[in-house]
This record gives structure tokens, sequence and C-alpha cells, in this order.
């Protein structure tokens, strides 16, 4: 048995795993109504259409968050092929997710259309090797562990 | 802002069991590292485990707690890396 949490992979874990709150409070006032249904089905159609979707703040290239960062480095150790929904730009996704996931915070990684977690359970799942099995389950292609 | 113990009251009240370590990352008592150990956790998925967590806390994470690192084990995980 060799699951130590405190491993040797090196990622920034600096930045908010952030709950978006404050500014939050006024954009959910906007979606709600007929539009919040709409991105719930959107949503829906996305992490159905695309084998792997992460929905994060900024994109891969450029983050905007520590666990958004590190979320998508995760990913891109692995080599798959994900699609990333930056919520700052698509802002009716960014109360939208978090209400389709029953989930409060973002990052969100969506494998075979469902929730596998933010950024800690991706990190963990890394590490003791779970998140492979994630991927090959779901019949997705990755490159190394 | 949050107390850090208010966070423990809250967690212990969910899993009984629980031992909770409360760590405040920025001195701003708003982000949050949580580690729970708990017998809870036994049989369930990462995530509904941090579900069990997130769910105590509903209340503190739409408004207090700004920013929250979230570790859960059961008491049969824990040993390896702790000393």
């Amino acid at each position: 048995m060799s699951e130590d949490d405190s491993n040797s992979i090196s990622l920034p874990i600096v930045g908010d795993e952030e709950t978006g709150d404050q500014e939050q409070q006024e954009e959910q006032e906007r979606t709600e109504g007929d539009e919040a249904g709409d991105v719930l089905e959107v949503i829906d159609r996305e992490v159905t259409d695309n084998g792997v979707v992460l929905y994060m703040k900024g994109t891969p290239e450029q983050p905007m968050c520590g666990f958004s960062a590190r979320a998508a480095q995760i990913l891109q150790a692995y080599g798959v092929d994900f699609h990333a929904v930056n919520v700052l730009d698509e802002e009716d996704k960014r109360d939208g997710i978090k209400e389709y996931g029953d989930w409060k915070t973002i990052p969100q990684l969506y494998v075979g259309g469902e929730l596998v977690g933010g950024s800690d359970i991706m990190m963990k799942m890394h590490e003791s090797g779970q998140l492979e099995d994630v991927f090959a389950d779901a019949g997705i292609d990755y490159a190394a562990g | 802002m949050i107390e850090p113990n208010k966070i423990v009251d809250k967690i212990e009240a969910a899993l009984a069991d629980a031992e909770v370590e409360v760590t405040d990352l920025t001195g701003t008592r708003d982000h949050y590292e949580v580690e729970v150990v708990s017998t809870a956790f036994e049989g369930k998925t990462l995530i509904q485990q941090h579900r069990l967590i997130y769910d105590a806390l509903d209340e503190e994470l739409d408004g207090p707690i700004h920013a929250l690192t979230l570790e859960t084990k059961t008491p049969d995980a824990t040993g390896e890396n702790n000393e």
C-alpha cells in the first residue's frame, strides 16, 4: 500500500477553488427563470457529446485560478483529449454547472457524462491510479498516468 | 469569515465520529484546508465523501468560506502519511 497523499507530484495548489459567491449573486438573478433551464440542457448535451469535459476558470493555456490550473494540468499529463469550458467566458454556465452537478465549486471534471469531481478529487485519484480507471471505463484514450 | 471551530462543529454535527483538522490557509479566515477522518466515508467514492462535507458546510460555502481544499479519509486509510 502506498497511498501517500503528500507525495511528490508538485502542481500549484495556490489559488482558489472558489465558491464564487459574491459577484455570483447578481449573475444568479440574471440566469434564473427560463434561461437557467436552457443552460442545464446545454450543459447536459455538452457533457454527453464530449468524452471528457472540464469546466474551469480560464483556459488550459491561461488558467485564471490555481485549482483550475491544477485540474487542467492533470488532464494534460494523461494526454487525454478534453473539452475545456471557460466559465468566465460563458457566464451562464458558471452557475449552471454548479446546479447541474449539484457541486458548488469550479473546476468540475465530467467523464462519460458523469461528474468525477474537482481538483482535490482529481489529484487524489491521479495519485491512487483511479483516474486511469475512470478514463478506461469510459473508453477514453489516454497516454500515460 | 468564519471561525475554524465553527467548521469543526458543523462537520462533527453531521458525522459523529469525525476527526477534523482545519487549517486557515491565508490567515483571513475564509480560505481553508479541511481534513476529515470518519468511518462514514467507508465504501464511498471520493465524490460521495466530499459531498458529505459540502452538505455539512452548505450555508458556509454560500458565504463565509471562499475556498476550500478538502481531504477525506477513512480511519483505515490513515497512518501511512501521518507521523
